[in-house]
């Protein structure tokens, strides 16, 4: 397992990308299933970011592991609680001018990962997400 | 990212080539927001576009509900994992795509 700390940034995206991309390489992920992670990678982190601390200024703990071609990877952070999955998903046949901007981040991660799990434990959100590699 | 701009008569192309994310999403806004006024016919080519996140995705719909009060939007050459993005998200029913 290999683990970044980082500060919960929009700017530390690329960084954070960078980080997933190669482990993924390492374990012969298919290019692919690579830029599904990465987007998954970006939604998740981008959403702390922007809303985990508020106005303040915290970390996020991205760990990353494989078994048996299985990637998963977890994101943990202190800050306000904060349950994506329990968010609807959007309505995908409303015309664009019914359509909300956003809330499309986490719909995307749920359609790109084989699974994805959350619970609040010790003051902490964390999220986690698996998907076959190869 | 980087977006090529071509303006003749009221029909504007911007060619985007790299990524749609986060951090370049907001650049593509600003282009179109400053370029699309007396635009009727806006053309974006993705021939050379290859990876799109929420953030664009969100860029597109604002534009798409602009262009639908001045005019049309069309999306062309789009490459094969973001037409998946498109369907996924149920963009394709959403946005004209050639």
């Amino acid at each position: 397992m290999k683990t970044l700390i980082i500060e919960a940034s929009n700017d530390n995206l690329y960084t954070v990308n960078e980080f997933i991309d190669s482990f993924l390489e390492n374990e012969g992920c298919s290019l692919k299933a690579q830029t599904q992670i990465d987007l998954c990678v970006e939604e998740i982190f981008v959403n702390i970011a922007n809303y985990a601390y508020g106005e303040g200024k915290g970390n996020a703990e991205i760990s990353v592991e494989n078994n048996d071609g299985k990637v998963t990877i977890t994101f943990t952070d202190s800050g306000i609680a904060y349950n994506p999955l329990e968010k609807s998903d959007p309505d995908t046949t409303l015309s664009a001018d019914e359509r909300q901007i956003g809330g499309l981040g986490i719909f995307l991660v749920k359609k790109n990962m084989d699974s994805v799990s959350y619970e609040y434990k010790d003051n902490k959100n964390i999220f986690s997400m698996t998907k076959q590699i190869k | 990212m980087q977006i090529t701009k071509n303006l003749e008569n009221e029909r504007l192309t911007l060619a985007v080539s790299g990524r749609i994310d986060t951090s370049t999403a907001p650049e593509l806004e600003s282009v179109i927001n400053n370029n699309a006024q007396n635009v009727k016919e806006l053309v974006i080519d993705l021939k050379d576009m290859d990876y799109i996140s929420s953030a664009g995705l969100r860029v597109l719909l604002k534009t798409q509900k602009l262009m639908n009060t001045q005019g049309s939007l069309l999306i062309k050459n789009v490459q094969s994992d973001v037409m998946e993005i498109f369907e996924m998200t149920g963009f394709v029913d959403i946005l004209t795509i050639e």
